[in-house]
């Protein structure tokens, strides 16, 4: 059974249609990309597979659960983790409770424990600590647990932000342009860091990237979208000689 | 031991105080100022986890501490005393020293409840518009007492001196002094131990960015629900503290200058920092009282130095100007507080060696 299947979701804002229709299926060990121009709806798919919002029309199911009208957290606890576009760290906290934060859905104590101190209390701190400790020595982070994130710069941000997702023990993780903002150098390194990622920890990635070279070498599966609809979906190979998507990208005229 | 320094040293210090009280070293005057520093620290910390760590706005947190001096108060009168309203005590006022903490935790738990009036809107927005629903919780909530006739509506509630005697017939022991040092300690602790844990963590995310915390599997709901709740049940425990070291409650003791106060305090002492707002919550007690022999001499000296004219008096009023005045001058030269978002051991952290709270 596919880890995440969407049935023709569609999402309209106002009198905007931003999706139409959109079909998807994700299995437990896939590496898929989502392209499209700007404002093709892809960050709005990630949203609504995320929880963000409710959409309008269409079915969502993930990990045999419909996920339609849950809340953001609860869908996290069910194994969905992403980052964002614009990175939204917790700055003012350190790199290590960043990562700890990560993990609240499944802390399994309350306030009481918390404040008495409790046997329970301590055991799952415990386990906290350790998780954290292996993520970040993971992720190479080690050196910069103390640092506060908006003191770090742009791409140890982005790796911090992979691995505060990966904290939340993800089955699915959702990257919204990873490779946003990086020189040639820190693509590479991510490049090399997502696929690293997927073979480590055994996890299907969807990602939305504008830089053909972080799709092209890392995807299976690729998807096209442009004006809230879906024009292609295939292997990589395909998609760069598929008339619709050189026309979405290059306008009607290239063809 | 070491771990738990910080504990043993205030609870050694508190022994001290109430050994010096009881063999009558501190007279009543510095007794009640004291008193008034532990409730003040109570009040001022508790608002600094909804104002500071969830950088909310809260302006009627003094509304809570109405909650939990009325209930207190009418808790206390109505167990422990011969009074008009209720007759015959509905327990032996022998009772009183041992059960006296539990009228102070309903006092907390019914505060706590009225917590919900601001955090079931915070679901839904957030910063000024937060800001305004906190101000009429606190209306709301000192209206309604200053309504019900039965507790004495605006003549405020009284009798509370009497269980404070029902406390000593059975002890003579500085007990307010006593229930005031435990529940400052306690509330202390829980905090302390609340943002330092994982669980609690979630306070300062959900101030950082929601969204993110939402997404990163945090219920946002639940969290300000807790944070609210906590905040305005630790107010209703100070309130009915300050009810009874006064002996005399009013609700108008509790309107919008009573938060104002304590958003001073918070801000005084550094959003997000509980040993700022602590220290803030102390300074500021002294300055007050400091102030009530202060502006006397300042008045003395200017007039002997004829630089007043006879017919004009200092007077308290200028409290009022000097210690907005202060806030003032605190938002333009150090906006984020004293200790801003660190605890004293980020600025000093010699004593993390020494000094630790557990």
């Amino acid at each position: 059974m596919a880890l995440l299947s969407v049935h023709n979701l569609s999402q309209s804002f106002g009198g905007l249609q931003a999706l139409t229709d959109f079909n998807m299926e994700i299995g437990g060990y896939d590496l898929v990309g989502l392209i499209g121009p700007n404002g093709a709806g892809k960050t709005t798919v990630f949203n609504l597979v995320s929880g963000f919002y409710t959409p309008t029309r269409g079915a969502i199911v993930f990990n045999g659960k419909p996920t339609r009208g849950m809340k953001p957290h609860e869908v996290t606890a069910l194994g969905l983790a992403r980052t964002f576009q614009n990175i939204r760290l917790w700055n003012d906290l350190s790199v290590l409770d960043n990562i700890r934060i990560a993990q609240y859905h499944r802390l399994g104590y309350g306030f009481l424990d918390a404040v008495l101190r409790t046997a329970r209390y301590a055991r799952a701190e415990k386990n906290v600590d350790r998780k954290c400790r292996d993520i970040l020595d993971m992720m190479d982070l080690t050196e910069f647990v103390e640092e506060l994130p908006k003191n770090l710069p742009y791409g140890l941000q982005r790796r911090v932000e992979l691995a505060r997702a990966l904290s939340t023990k993800p089955r699915l993780l959702l990257l919204d342009e990873p490779a946003a903002g990086l020189n040639a150098l820190d693509v590479d390194g991510l490049i090399h860091l997502i696929r690293w990622i997927y073979n480590e920890f055994k996890i299907s990635i969807w990602m939305i990237e504008h830089q053909m070279k972080v799709v092209m070498t890392l995807c299976q599966r690729l998807m096209v979208m442009d004006f809230g609809k879906t024009i292609a979906d295939g292997a990589p190979g395909e998609i760069q000689n598929n008339p619709d998507v050189i026309a979405a990208y290059l306008g009607d005229g290239a063809v | 031991m070491q771990r738990y320094s910080i504990n043993i040293l205030f609870v050694a210090g508190a022994v001290c105080l109430v050994l010096a009280a009881q063999a009558g070293m501190l007279d009543n005057y510095v007794l009640t100022v004291l008193m008034f520093m532990g409730i003040n620290v109570i009040f001022a910390t508790s608002l600094g986890l909804v104002n500071g760590y969830m950088g909310e706005f809260s302006c009627g947190h003094a509304g809570f501490m109405c909650v939990g001096a009325y209930v207190g108060s009418l808790l206390s009168v109505a167990c422990f005393t011969t009074n008009k309203l209720f007759g015959a005590p509905l327990l032996s006022p022998e009772s009183a020293p041992f059960l006296f903490p539990l009228v102070l935790l309903a006092a907390g738990l019914a505060a706590a409840l009225f917590g919900l009036l601001v955090a079931l809107p915070s679901f839904h927005t957030r910063g000024d518009y937060l800001a305004i629903i906190t101000i009429a919780a606190n209306y709301i909530i000192i209206s309604i007492v200053e309504n019900i006739d039965f507790i004495g509506g605006p003549r405020g509630f009284s009798g509370m001196k009497r269980t404070m005697n029902a406390m000593n017939g059975v002890l003579e022991i500085p007990w307010m002094l006593i229930w005031v040092l435990v529940v400052t300690f306690a509330s202390i602790l829980i905090l302390h131990r609340l943002v330092t844990s994982t669980y609690g963590k979630g306070v300062p995310a959900v101030c950082q960015n929601e969204i993110a915390a939402e997404i990163m599997g945090v219920d946002t709901n639940r969290v300000k629900t807790m944070a609210f709740m906590v905040s305005s049940g630790l107010a209703g425990v100070s309130g009915a503290l300050y009810a009874h070291v006064y002996g005399y409650v009013n609700a108008q003791a509790f309107n919008i200058l009573k938060s104002t106060e304590g958003m001073v305090m918070v801000y005084l002492g550094g959003m997000g920092s509980l040993s700022g707002v602590i220290m803030a919550a102390i300074a500021f007690t002294l300055l007050v009282e400091g102030l009530r022999f202060a502006l006397p001499a300042l008045d003395g000296l200017l007039h002997n130095l004829n630089l007043l004219p006879a017919s004009y008096e200092v007077s308290q009023v200028w409290k009022w100007v000097l210690i907005p005045l202060c806030l003032v001058l605190l938002m333009q030269f150090r906006p984020e507080g004293l200790l801003g978002n660190r605890e004293l051991s980020h600025y000093f952290p010699r004593l993390r060696r020494f000094f630790t709270l557990k």
